[in-house]
């Protein structure tokens, strides 16, 4: 653990040396304003909750979210810094959790700054604010799925923009796969047990749980359950890329 | 302290290093040398364990690559090709980002820093960020970054790739003060660095060694090796090399026309011995207008493309 604090560090330290976390903070907060109070009618709505505010982060962090992840290992790869990092007595497992740890820690910061909306909805009434916080933490644990299936994929290429591009696809795929979109496509051939399981590994069916202030431990298993598998199968492909 | 056994290395049907074995023992610098594409930065991958081998193993201070990664990988301080660093971080921000990887805490590793910072005399770069540094700076730092933890064992691609004059001779000059302590290897392709700094030189082609020795002896095996060379004025050219020709130590001569009106004419041993003392006695009772004459201790630049390109060496490597 001593070694994931560095390299957690260092990473979280680049997006604040860069306009990167600057850029990205202010359209995440644009974008999350735009879509709760023109699209979602916030205030036409007269009811005192953010599930309006909620039900669009699915959507802002699948193309939000693979900005940030695309290049965590991409651009190693590219600047030759990869063989500096990989040649650090420093287990690779630690390398990849400190690296996704400081991502998603960023992506907790521009989420946190959301917190006017949270001052707004208990101005003008009396939100239920157990269910608030209960999706503000869905809301980061799904970010965290999102990040990790994005930080496995940078690391199979040196380009950020395939890495950018197939991040949205896969994780798009996560977000759908409750819907007709996906489930048709398996229910022609698969057993209804494969076509239940592809479906309650939605994003959208498992946080809107959370949302609705129904904490099942399963939607948070489910998440951190996603989170752990991808960032196996990060230092399964660095690790690959070292023999391939 | 290095020792690799068998090392191979494939890339799909193409084989960048082949069955290379070598030990580098403390005290020792090695020059890696080869022509580009030869392997040599396969090979230093593979003993730092960023690329796995697909056969042979690697030991550091007794620690296996494979197996033993940790360890192995914190006896080494390794310089990658390009010295590659966080652009965006200062030097300072960068080394201590190292020391903390490597380890080292608060205080021990801003003393770790420090003394790098010192050797590698970045002092008045340490605030801006890297990749607003020279190319000389940024060598520099990876350099400092190399050698933070005092490693026993020392990798370096290229150290002194694209440096002027000046970085290089401070370079070497850093280099040779820790030779002793350190089992060294670096990977060039100027060949009067291995004279400068290395106690020896290894030469690849192919991913094969086909060379292996002290400077002194890779000179020995130029064919200029104790030949001696006279410059005196082209009007005395061919009276100079019948006369030369007739010598018991010479074997041979060569003529080159210089720019400036004169004649370059050098004489090859014969067996081993040295013309220079024949030459030159020669030339005094002839009374030649003698302008330079001095004797050869080799060419490297020879040895290496008679070693690297000659079709003797690529059927003796095929044939192996």
């Amino acid at each position: 653990m001593n070694q994931v604090w560095p390299i957690f560090k260092r990473e979280f330290a680049t997006y604040f040396a860069t306009p990167l976390a600057y850029v990205f903070i202010v359209i995440f907060l644009l974008a999350m304003g735009t879509f709760t109070f023109y699209v979602g009618r916030f205030f036409d709505n007269n009811i005192a909750d953010l599930s309006v505010f909620f039900s669009y982060h699915p959507w802002l962090y699948l193309f939000l979210v693979p900005a940030i992840s695309m290049r965590l290992w991409a651009e190693e790869r590219r600047s030759g810094t990869m063989e500096l990092l990989l040649t650090l007595p420093v287990p690779l497992w630690a390398t990849v959790v400190g690296k996704f740890l400081a991502a998603w820690a960023f992506v907790a910061v521009a989420l946190a700054l959301t917190f006017p909306i949270w001052l707004t909805v208990n101005f003008l009434g009396s939100p239920d604010n157990g269910v608030i916080v209960a999706s503000y933490a869905g809301s980061l644990l799904m970010a965290g799925a999102y990040l990790a299936i994005g930080a496995c994929i940078s690391a199979t290429t040196a380009n950020q923009v395939i890495a950018f591009v197939v991040t949205v696809v896969v994780c798009f795929l996560f977000a759908v796969s409750g819907s007709s979109l996906v489930l048709d496509f398996f229910r022609a051939w698969a057993p209804l047990v494969l076509v239940n399981t592809i479906s309650s590994f939605s994003f959208l069916t498992n946080f809107a749980a959370i949302t609705q202030g129904v904490i099942d431990a399963r939607d948070l298993i489910y998440f951190l359950t996603l989170i752990a598998l991808f960032l196996t199968a990060n230092v399964v492909v660095v690790d690959l890329k070292k023999s391939g | 302290m290095i020792e690799i056994e068998g090392l191979t290395r494939r890339f799909g049907p193409y084989t960048a290093v082949a069955n290379l074995s070598l030990s580098v023992a403390k005290g020792e610098v090695l020059g890696f040398l080869g022509p580009n594409g030869a392997g040599k930065s396969t090979t230093m991958k593979m003993i730092t364990g960023f690329l796995a081998p697909s056969a042979g193993r690697v030991r550091i201070c007794g620690h296996d690559v494979e197996t033993d990664e940790r360890a192995a990988q914190a006896s080494i301080g390794y310089l990658p090709e390009g010295a590659p660093a966080y652009g965006d971080m200062t030097a300072r921000q960068f080394l201590t980002f190292i020391a903390e990887v490597r380890g080292f805490r608060a205080a021990r590793a801003k003393e770790r820093v420090d003394a790098a910072i010192a050797k590698t005399e970045l002092e008045g770069v340490l605030d801006q960020p890297i990749e607003t540094l020279s190319k000389g700076f940024k060598r520099r730092v990876g350099l400092a970054q190399a050698i933070l933890h005092d490693p026993p064992v020392l990798i370096m691609d290229e150290p002194t790739d694209g440096l002027d004059p000046n970085q290089k001779h401070a370079v070497r000059t850093l280099i040779r003060g820790m030779a002793a302590e350190k089992a060294i290897i670096i990977s060039t392709h100027l060949l009067e660095e291995v004279g400068a700094i290395c106690t020896r030189a290894v030469i690849i082609d192919r991913g094969r060694i086909v060379a292996d020795g002290t400077p002194a002896q890779l000179l020995a095996r130029s064919r200029y090796h104790n030949a001696a060379t006279l410059v005196v004025p082209a009007a005395l050219r061919e009276q100079a090399v019948a006369k030369l020709k007739n010598c018991p130590t010479v074997a041979a001569v060569e003529t080159a026309d210089r720019a400036d009106g004169t004649v370059e004419i050098t004489t090859f041993p014969r067996n081993g011995a040295l013309p220079i003392e024949d030459v030159s006695a020669l030339a005094v009772r002839e009374r030649w207008d003698v302008k330079e004459l001095y004797a050869e201790p080799g060419r490297l630049d020879e040895v290496f493309r008679a070693i690297t390109t000659s079709d003797a060496t690529r059927s003796r490597t095929a044939a192996a």
